[in-house]
């Protein structure tokens, strides 16, 4: 089997005294949707931010499309394929729906493929079509989450990284994302998804890996991964 | 008046042979209708002169949201380079090829001298926002204007405060600017000449940020002014984008410089202090910062509006009391800063805001209606 797209050795980060992540391996292959569960403070945005590059690693190593990542600057991640949809979202408030889709795809330089991709995101996101002069600091927060995802994909991800896309969302709300995150990985677009509500992740996804302070204490198949009782017990309230 | 029309390709077109025509007879209108006409005509070329360094801190400011409250010394790095390769003052120690050198050159000479001072000024505020980087900035400005009022020793490069005078005017296309030319029955005097000089770079300059406003970097302007962390998950690079600000709007003021001291041919660091740099900042967020029309509405007033009062305080005070009661160099200052407090007051996104700016500030109105 060829390399995975993303390859993550013994990767080590800290911050001051503190180390968040002590030494964990992953692996994402190309295509795949896999899902990191664990409780709060267990270091999972903290992995993703050291994906991209936002906190430089204490030791490890990082290798995606078949490069180590650990030199290159933060701006240079978006061009190499690495999104991130960070937690909270991080829209531009003051810019309207359109216009943030089009900073999504500041990275690339042709017009008419842009325009193209702007036609899909408004196909998945019909709500955002209908919305797309308003300001973005007024849509409520299921179309924020939306418009992050949506203006991630503008940028044509090798590997999309998603954090907490349910945070703060009504339930029914949560759903409709979900259903998106399906569709895009229905596309082929490979995803790695940072979830608190670990039920829904794992049903969603295809892998799921477990982290615990720090450490990956287990990684599956998201199906056995859901009919574990340790898991059930501790992450999915059953 | 009917908006839409001017939208169209036909009222466009009008309106652009509208304004070339006023633009053009405008001195002659000015020298023609007024007694002291050649004063007004210097009054609007130095109007342009503001509209030019407004432009320029514009993209810093209004594009960038960086604010600079120094911006008045890459004007002055301009007129200085201007000054000193185009003067007798330091000529004897330049090279003989560095004198007079062609206008255009010139031009170019003064805009990278100032955005290489721009790129000075923004390499170390990289990391600074909004109260911080103003007070750098600020300081960066004094710092300048206290250079070009101390070089006179151990080496006389400035001149000091007496400044450098004997600038040579502007030379191109066969003209020397500073002598009157007879031309269809019409004597063009320096400050007509140097109208058209200034407004025709002005248009350049016009030009120039407007295609920027729409340009990939444009809009890394704006997403660096929202929001730097989002900014820099698009990919984009922020310490070269903030340089490129800086020193772009660095070049703008440079330029107005030269401009500047080839008009007056006389510089000196009076004429860069704290308050020009104030001056400018109030004609970009009077006029509606961010808003190229704006932007250009605001440097027009702030730059006129005590001119005209100059002219119309001492009838008035004569009129209204009989005799001069208060000095009308202050009460000028007095009236303009008033005015200033009253607009932002009533209109705090500008007198002439992008329709997202006052989208910004009207946002609770908007609410408060639905």
């Amino acid at each position: 089997m060829s390399e995975a797209l993303l390859q993550v050795k013994d990767l080590k980060v800290a911050y001051g005294g503190i180390h968040a992540v002590k030494g964990i391996d992953l692996e994402i292959n190309q295509g795949e949707l896999v899902a990191l569960i664990g409780a709060n403070g267990a270091g999972k945005t903290t992995t993703l931010k050291t994906l991209v590059g936002m906190i430089k690693p204490a030791g490890g190593e990082i290798r995606f499309d078949g490069q180590p990542t650990a030199r290159l600057a933060p701006y240079h991640y978006v061009s190499r394929g690495l999104v991130l949809v960070p937690e909270g979202r991080g829209v531009f408030p003051r810019l309207s729906v359109a216009e943030n889709l089009l900073m999504g795809a500041h990275v690339r330089n042709d017009k008419a493929d842009i325009a193209h991709d702007m036609e899909r995101v408004y196909h998945l996101f019909p709500r955002l079509k209908e919305r797309q002069a308003q300001l973005a600091g007024t849509l409520s927060g299921g179309e924020q989450q939306m418009l992050a995802i949506g203006r991630a994909i503008m940028s044509r991800p090798k590997l999309l990284l998603l954090d907490e896309p349910s945070m703060g969302l009504a339930p029914i709300i949560v759903q409709k994302i979900f259903e998106i995150i399906r569709m895009i990985a229905a596309e082929g677009v490979t995803m790695l998804l940072v979830e608190q509500n670990a039920k829904l992740a794992l049903e969603t996804a295809n892998r799921g890996y477990v982290m615990e302070s720090g450490r990956i204490t287990l990684a599956d198949s998201a199906a056995s991964l859901l009919a574990n009782e340790a898991i059930q017990k501790a992450y999915l309230g059953e | 008046m009917n908006i839409d029309f001017l939208q169209t390709p036909r009222g466009k077109l009008i309106t652009f042979a509208v304004l070339g025509i006023v633009l053009a007879i405008l001195p002659w209108v000015l020298t023609g209708g007024f007694e002291n006409g050649k004063s007004w005509v210097r009054a609007v070329d130095f109007a342009l002169l503001y509209i030019m360094l407004a432009l320029g801190l514009n993209i810093v400011v209004g594009y960038a949201g960086l604010l600079d409250l120094g911006y008045i010394a890459f004007y002055a790095v301009g007129a200085y380079t201007y000054a000193l390769l185009n003067s007798p003052h330091l000529q004897a120690m330049l090279p003989y090829w560095l004198h007079n050198p062609p206008f255009l050159l010139m031009l170019l000479i003064a805009a990278f001298a100032a955005g290489v001072f721009g790129l000075l000024l923004g390499t170390p505020v990289l990391k600074l926002r909004g109260d911080y980087l103003a007070i750098v900035t600020l300081g960066f400005g004094e710092i300048i204007r206290i250079f070009m009022n101390n070089l006179d020793r151990p080496v006389n490069l400035t001149n000091g405060p007496q400044g450098i005078n004997n600038i040579e005017r502007v030379h191109f296309l066969g003209l020397d600017f500073g002598r009157p030319v007879e031309w269809l029955g019409l004597t063009f005097d320096m400050v007509h000449l140097y109208y058209y000089l200034i407004l025709a770079f002005c248009i350049v300059i016009i030009f120039v940020t407007l295609r920027l406003q729409h340009s990939r970097i444009g809009r890394a302007w704006v997403a660096l002014r929202e929001d730097e962390i989002a900014a820099n998950a698009m990919g984009i690079n922020i310490r070269n984008v903030k340089l490129l600000a800086f020193a772009m709007g660095a070049s703008f003021g440079g330029v107005s410089g030269a401009l500047f001291a080839s008009f007056q041919g006389f510089v000196s660091p009076e004429s860069f202090v704290l308050m020009e740099s104030i001056m400018v900042l109030c004609m970009v967020v009077l006029g509606g910062m961010g808003h190229i029309p704006g932007v250009i509405l605001g440097a027009i007033i702030v730059s006129i509006t005590p001119e005209i009062l100059r002219d119309v305080i001492n009838p008035l005070q004569e009129g209204l009391f009989g005799k001069r009661v208060v000095d009308p160099e202050n009460l000028r200052m007095l009236i303009f800063g008033l005015a200033m407090i009253s607009i932002m007051l009533v209109r705090p996104e500008g007198l002439w805001p992008s329709k997202r700016r006052a989208r910004e500030f009207h946002e609770h109105d908007e609410e408060a209606r639905a």
